[in-house]
């Protein structure tokens, strides 16, 4: 079962190589890991997509309260929450097909961001099925290269009060 | 020069706010062993020399483990100072050792310039990288500025909660700039909350479970060591007449010659504990982690017992073993509230039927070995110096420290300890040549006391440079060598699992050769005083010569090689594989 763990940790040098460190010597399998800075400027939130069952992800979870500079650790899995995975995507365009391609951007609400006369790059963002599926689309036109950021979620202002897991 | 007066608010060196800083949390010992990247810290240690003793250990990790001796028999954070690159890796083992068996430590690295960090400068080693998993903390200092603060940090996140080692690295250019130290900046620890006590709720849960258990043990660790709850223990069992088995890192913390104590339980633990655990319906596991040398197969482990397992660590509930209830407290604080309970309404269960169960288990198959006349075997010269120890009165004050293999089995049966802290060895990572150092580092705490190096020939070997630290400290640490010219307990397992086909276990030249290496003469180069035994007839003398000598001293004891330390569950077996011959 896959699992989604969003992390406050102290923004110091070091922290993500530790936590990925920690995580790997461990033996634990991580799908995805995004990291970026909070409203606050001493803090980053790691969100992470661990898979496996419910004992592990509570070592999982433990073993990151664990990390000093870890400040809390919130399973939102269960939760109410949003998701996002943005993805920009280089896409082979000929002339002919753009009219097409375009059709398919608009049903899936990503943008164009740069066309040159032989492919395009497109923005788009959504949750992990989504982005997918679009990449399905898109792959008979010839995907040239893409990159994802990995998900990262908040947990909806509605249940923010609920279950959170502080050391 | 030493600023007597430490609210001093003009201009320092780093390198002195850093040694000022270990003085304000009561280091009064440092094990440091200079290089270029540490030696401004050095200068700034013979300013201070009147506030902080200078031990120079002759390699790096002899002074590790040396912090980690001051650290067991104290309770308090040993230090230790290496430089950069080597003399930091030197310090790679004594961490991940502190780690494993939660000892509080604060070890200093030099680093190279910060301005060359990266660059591959002589003697560089990423330091701060290497030790993220093999310590509880770690800092790169950036700013001067920030040392005041980061030491007073570490040695609160080294002593609180689980302890463990903390490491600094400290850029050399860090050590040499001038700033004004600010000795009252706060903590900046917003993840850190060590403090967990037990909730009311729980403990009804468990008094609820106490109350009904019939077949009861407690099964407790080095948990009970570190947050000092031993005389809560004693209270706990002596009310509810519950038995007492401990983990390698337990002992001491229940008298093992008192009526309850089932003494160690596990791979080379006494039948009679493994039977308990195996028959229990409830066992209280208090500061332990189900380590697989207690547990063997874990699926059997007490496979008939509930389990209450209280400790201060989260991640080891239900980690290796499921817990009917599983407590996140410190366990002197929950011991003293299930105390309190037990005051309040007292346990009426009667324990007689299981007591006498464990006394027959016990009469059966005590711990035991059969001496060869005209010879020492190890076991018996352990028996015969703790008896030896105990008819002085001096059992409460004599420390035992050890290597790793046979000889630590044998110290840990045949030594029976009546208190706590008196027992340093290497658990958890079973690191060889721990004893002398430690050993070093202990009677650096407790210069009055009697501090005995129980080890082996191949892990003394290991440190035996120490030696030179205890002659040019004056340190008079005893060293019982149990010397069987082998590597026993890979020995034994060749024995046991690999037809006795000796892969690189024997340490001599030969079996028509005089034993090797002549430790005597070494001793003699070190200019340590040392004697050899080898007849049984001569081994009283020479352990009263041992224990009363004013200095250091070395006995080596030459006994066969033939002994293995039993009873044995081996690795990944149960209580039904023991092997008790």
């Amino acid at each position: 079962m896959r699992h989604l763990l969003s992390a406050l940790v102290q923004n110091q040098p070091g922290v993500l190589a530790q936590v990925a460190g920690m995580l790997a010597s461990r033996g634990y399998n991580i799908d995805s890991l995004a990291v970026g800075e909070t409203e606050q400027a001493e803090l980053s939130r790691m969100t992470f997509v661990v898979r496996g069952d419910d004992r592990v992800l509570d070592q999982v979870r433990k073993q990151l309260e664990k990390v000093v500079t870890v400040v809390q650790v919130h399973d939102i899995s269960s939760e109410a929450f949003v998701e996002r995975d943005l993805m920009l995507v280089k896409v082979e365009a000929p002339p002919e097909r753009r009219g097409e391609l375009k059709n398919l951007i608009d049903i899936f609400r990503g943008r164009i961001v740069d066309v040159s006369r032989t492919a395009m790059m497109i923005e788009i963002s959504g949750t992990e099925n989504k982005v997918q599926a679009f990449v399905d689309v898109l792959r008979p036109y010839g995907i040239i290269e893409l990159a994802r950021t990995g998900r990262i979620a908040l947990v909806r202002s509605s249940a923010d009060h609920r279950e959170t897991t502080d050391k | 020069m030493a600023q007597s007066s430490s609210s001093s608010t003009g201009p320092m060196l780093g390198a002195d706010i850093l040694v000022e800083a270990l003085i304000r949390e009561g280091a009064d010992v440092i094990f440091a062993y200079p290089g270029g990247c540490s030696m401004p810290i050095h200068q700034s240690l013979t300013r201070y020399k009147d506030r902080i003793r200078t031990v120079l250990p002759r390699q790096e990790q002899g002074g590790g483990f040396a912090a980690e001796g001051y650290a067991r028999v104290t309770g308090r954070a040993g230090v230790c100072l290496a430089t950069s690159g080597p003399g930091a890796t030197n310090f790679t083992t004594c961490l991940a050792d502190a780690k494993m068996d939660s000892l509080p430590m604060v070890a200093i690295t030099g680093q190279v310039p910060s301005g060359v960090i990266g660059t591959d400068a002589f003697q560089e080693t990423p330091m701060v990288g290497i030790a993220q998993p093999i310590t509880k903390h770690h800092y790169l200092v950036q700013r001067t500025e920030d040392i005041a603060r980061i030491v007073k940090e570490a040695f609160y996140v080294a002593q609180s909660g689980r302890p463990g080692p903390v490491l600094i690295d400290v850029p050399k250019d860090m050590q040499n700039r001038e700033v004004v130290p600010d000795w009252n900046a706060p903590m900046n620890l917003p993840g850190y909350r060590p403090d967990r006590k037990i909730s009311e709720a729980e403990l009804d849960r468990a008094m609820e479970m106490i109350r009904s258990a019939r077949k009861p043990v407690i099964y407790c660790g080095g948990g009970i060591t570190s947050s000092g709850a031993w005389n809560e223990l004693r209270e706990f069992a002596e009310k509810t007449r519950i038995p007492v088995t401990t983990t390698l890192q337990g002992i001491g913390n229940f008298p093992a010659e008192h009526y309850l104590s089932l003494h160690m339980l596990g791979m080379h633990g006494t039948v009679y504990s493994n039977y308990a655990v195996n028959d229990a319906d409830l066992l209280l596991a208090f500061g332990v982690r189900f380590d697989d040398r207690v547990t063997g197969k874990l699926e059997a482990f007490c496979q008939h017992g509930k389990i209450i397992h209280i400790d201060i660590d989260p991640s080891e509930l239900n980690k290796n073993k499921p817990a009917q209830l599983p407590v996140e407290s410190d366990i002197r604080y929950a011991l003293g509230q299930l105390n309190k309970r037990l005051s309040e309404k007292p346990l009426n269960s009667d324990y007689t039927g299981w007591l006498r169960q464990i006394d027959q288990w016990r009469e059966e198959d005590p711990l035991r070995f059969d001496p060869i006349p005209g010879k020492i075997i190890p076991q018996q010269a352990i028996q015969v110096l703790w008896e030896k120890v105990k008819k002085r009165g001096w059992l409460d004050r004599t420390i035992v420290t050890t290597g790793v293999g046979q000889h630590q089995m044998w110290a840990a049966q045949f030594w029976k300890f009546n208190d706590p802290r008196l027992w340093v060895t290497s658990g958890g990572l079973g690191s060889m040549g721990f004893g002398l150092p430690s050993a070093m580092g202990a009677q650096l705490a407790y210069p009055d006391r009697l501090v005995i190096d129980v080890d082996g020939d191949g892990s003394f070997i290991m440190n035996i440079q120490e030696l030179a630290t205890l002659k040019a400290e004056n340190i008079p640490v005893k060293v019982l060598l149990l010397n069987n010219q082998h590597l026993g307990m890979v020995m034994q397992w060749e024995d046991r699992f690999y037809a006795s086909n000796r892969a690189h276990t024997y340490l001599g030249l030969g079996d028509d050769q005089p034993p090797y290496p002549d430790f005597v003469t070494i001793c003699k180069g070190f200019g340590i005083e040392s004697r050899n035994v080898s007849a049984d007839k001569d081994l009283d003398a020479a352990l009263e010569e041992m224990i009363t000598s004013k200095g250091p001293y070395v006995l080596n004891v030459q006994v066969p090689h033939q002994e293995h330390v039993l009873p044995m569950i081996p690795s990944n077996m149960t209580v039904k594989d023991m092997i008790k011959s």
